[in-house]
């Protein structure tokens, strides 16, 4: 800190004036995202929470099994997957919207933001090179935690319902819950690059995955069903069923389908913004 | 070479840059002035790209920023020092921007040696000091070894030591044929740094001329003058036209007590006029000397029409400009260049 001398800047050989390509701009995205903390706490609460949550609500199911009611039993021997992975993946979808919209939003509220623009100065591959980064890590990280929560909860149940991977939809049950993280991790950023403000955006996606379902299910009749089953979590998180209940409007897939065009929509319009707004 | 053509930004009804056009020419430290609010940050903010202008275009080397293939290997700029996310370390907040145009972890560490961050780069930013901090951002601006380079307040919170750093590196890339292009709104800063400036107020140019220029076009001469008959002497510049001021009298190294001289502050009659009416009075000089207006003093008279914030007509009106009995006495140049000031004016960032 003490270097008052005239500094010349030490002259490179200059490589030649290429266009940066967008590979070196994911190298860049990876390198952000590592080297934060809050990425690293995220992910190991990822994992803590939903394993915990899914070893609590098994052990408790097992435990309490002749106590639960038969409606009850009927409906994890209907679906065993959702009894399995469903109390996980609801906590532990917490830490990736967190993570998502605070991988964009930090940006702004620091002002990296400008630093990125400045050296990505068409935008758009900033925000696609950051989605395909997290969405890498999250879907690898969710097909991880996904897999050893249905194994564990899987053992824990065995004696009352037995499940595997060869079950009838098991695999694209399991498969889908590490699909459902990925996707919600740019559901969330999208949000985080609409709103700019990690408060307003993290509010933002909550309200959509916890008080727009509660919310959706007053609604009666048929119209009910039908907005219930639209709305992006719910739909997204149709993935993880074993089997369709009688209210239900689409199918495992269709609801993927329905969360992945809610999140394109979002993306696109965040990127549009993004090329559109003042940094 | 940075150049701008009818640059126009407004937010909401406010016209923040107005129908703006210059030319930044390279090998030359082109200093950016204006008072705060003038859009100085929102000017350089549109040259790179950061804010869409609504009207007029900013090119640098002839192509629009966007347009740059390798954008930091051909401008480097400084907006503002805490742009650096706080859990993150120096080395890695360069490693990122230097992954994207495809430079080498080398040169990361090469301008962090540069700038003297050596013993700090692995640390997390958020503790850096508002001095470190600025360093980092000079890093980041050097990193792709830019032909241009867009500074906006570089000396903002630097320690004395920091600012003749930043002074005599913005001198040394100048004198290697780089475009700088630096904006500050301490005049006498600008006064041992640019070559040659830029002034704005309210959006508009006001003047584009080298700093020599500027002060001389701009900066009322005065004429300082002791005599130990200040009365007479007075009168007789009265009545040829001229005006007079008492400067301080203490600034006579005898004082009138001691038997000394009173120093009067003359504008509007050369020093020569003044020495024959003195002659003419037979009234006894024992100083006559042309004073040359400072930066300052031609910056507030400039801009005192369109100064955003504070009481218009004070403290330089057009036609009675501030008048320091001694422009250029160190105590001027001390309060704007020194730490007190860039500490007072946190407003810096002005948008």
């Amino acid at each position: 800190m003490t270097s008052a001398a005239p500094a010349r800047p030490a002259s490179p050989p200059a490589p030649p004036a290429r266009r940066a390509g967008f590979g070196h701009v994911l190298l860049s995205e990876w390198t952000k995202i590592r080297s934060v903390r809050s990425t690293v706490w995220s992910l190991i609460l990822l994992v803590v929470l939903t394993l915990g949550i899914t070893i609590l609500i098994t052990a408790i199911t097992s435990a309490q099994w002749n106590k639960i009611g038969a409606a009850s039993r009927t409906q994890i021997r209907l679906d065993p997957t959702n009894g399995i992975l469903g109390a996980g993946l609801q906590f532990g979808q917490l830490t990736i919207i967190v993570l998502g919209v605070l991988l964009i939003t930090s940006e702004y509220s620091t002002g990296v933001i400008r630093a990125s623009l400045l050296a990505v100065p068409r935008r758009l591959p900033m925000l696609a090179a950051k989605g395909l980064v997290f969405a890498a890590i999250t879907l690898v990280l969710g097909e991880i935690v996904m897999f050893a929560s249905f194994f564990i909860g899987a053992a824990i149940l065995h004696s009352h319902v037995p499940v595997s991977l060869s079950s009838p939809n098991v695999t694209r049950a399991v498969v889908g819950g590490g699909l459902y993280l990925a996707v919600l991790g740019l559901f969330a950023l999208s949000i985080g690059a609409l709103v700019r403000h990690t408060a307003g955006a993290i509010t933002g996606v909550i309200a959509f995955v916890i008080v727009a379902e509660p919310l959706s299910s007053l609604i009666p009749g048929p119209w009910g069903d039908h907005i219930h089953d639209y709305l992006p979590t719910v739909a997204g998180r149709l993935v993880i069923q074993t089997a369709r209940t009688s209210h239900q409007v689409l199918s495992a897939w269709q609801g993927f389908g329905v969360f992945c065009l809610w999140t394109a929509a979002l993306f696109v319009a965040a990127a549009i913004l993004l090329m559109r707004r003042d940094a | 070479m940075i150049e701008a053509r009818d640059l126009t930004k407004r937010f909401g009804p406010k016209v923040a840059v107005d129908h703006l056009s210059f030319t930044v020419e390279p090998g030359r430290v082109t200093g950016f002035l204006g008072p705060n609010g003038a859009g100085k940050s929102t000017t350089m903010r549109l040259v790179l790209g950061l804010d869409l202008p609504q009207g007029g275009t900013a090119t640098i080397n002839g192509r629009r920023y966007r347009d740059l293939p390798s954008p930091l290997r051909t401008v480097g700029a400084l907006l503002e020092a805490r742009a650096v996310h706080t859990g993150r370390s120096a080395f890695n907040h360069l490693l990122f921007l230097a992954q994207t145009q495809g430079l080498p972890r080398r040169r990361v560490e090469e301008v962090i040696d540069l700038v003297g961050l050596t013993t700090v780069a692995g640390k997390r930013a958020g503790g850096f000091s508002l001095g470190m901090s600025q360093r980092l951002g000079i890093a980041a601006a050097l990193l792709g070894d830019p032909q241009v380079l867009v500074l906006d307040e570089p000396v903002n919170g630097l320690d004395p030591e920091g600012i003749l750093w930043i002074r005599n590196l913005m001198k040394a890339l100048a004198a290697e044929g780089r475009t700088v292009f630096v904006s500050s709104h301490l005049m006498n800063e600008m006064a041992v740094t640019a070559d040659h400036l830029i002034v704005i107020g309210r959006g508009r140019l006001i003047a584009d001329c080298s700093t020599q220029e500027f002060i001389a076009r701009s900066a009322e001469q005065s004429v300082l003058v002791r005599t130990p008959d200040p009365d007479r002497l007075a009168a007789a510049i009265t009545a040829a036209g001229g005006n007079v001021k008492v400067a301080d009298e203490n600034a006579d190294p005898g004082g009138p007590a001691a038997g000394g001289a009173t120093a009067l502050g003359v504008t509007g009659l050369p020093a020569a006029r003044i020495g024959e009416l003195a002659a003419a009075a037979s009234v006894v000089l024992h100083e006559l000397t042309p004073r040359v207006g400072s930066l300052e003093e031609a910056f507030m008279e400039l801009t005192a029409d369109s100064v955003e914030y504070g009481q218009p007509g004070q403290p330089g009106q057009p036609g009675q400009p501030a008048q320091p009995a001694h422009p250029e006495q160190p105590a001027v140049t001390g309060r704007a260049a020194g730490p007190a000031a860039a500490g007072s004016a946190p407003g810096g960032q002005d948008r």
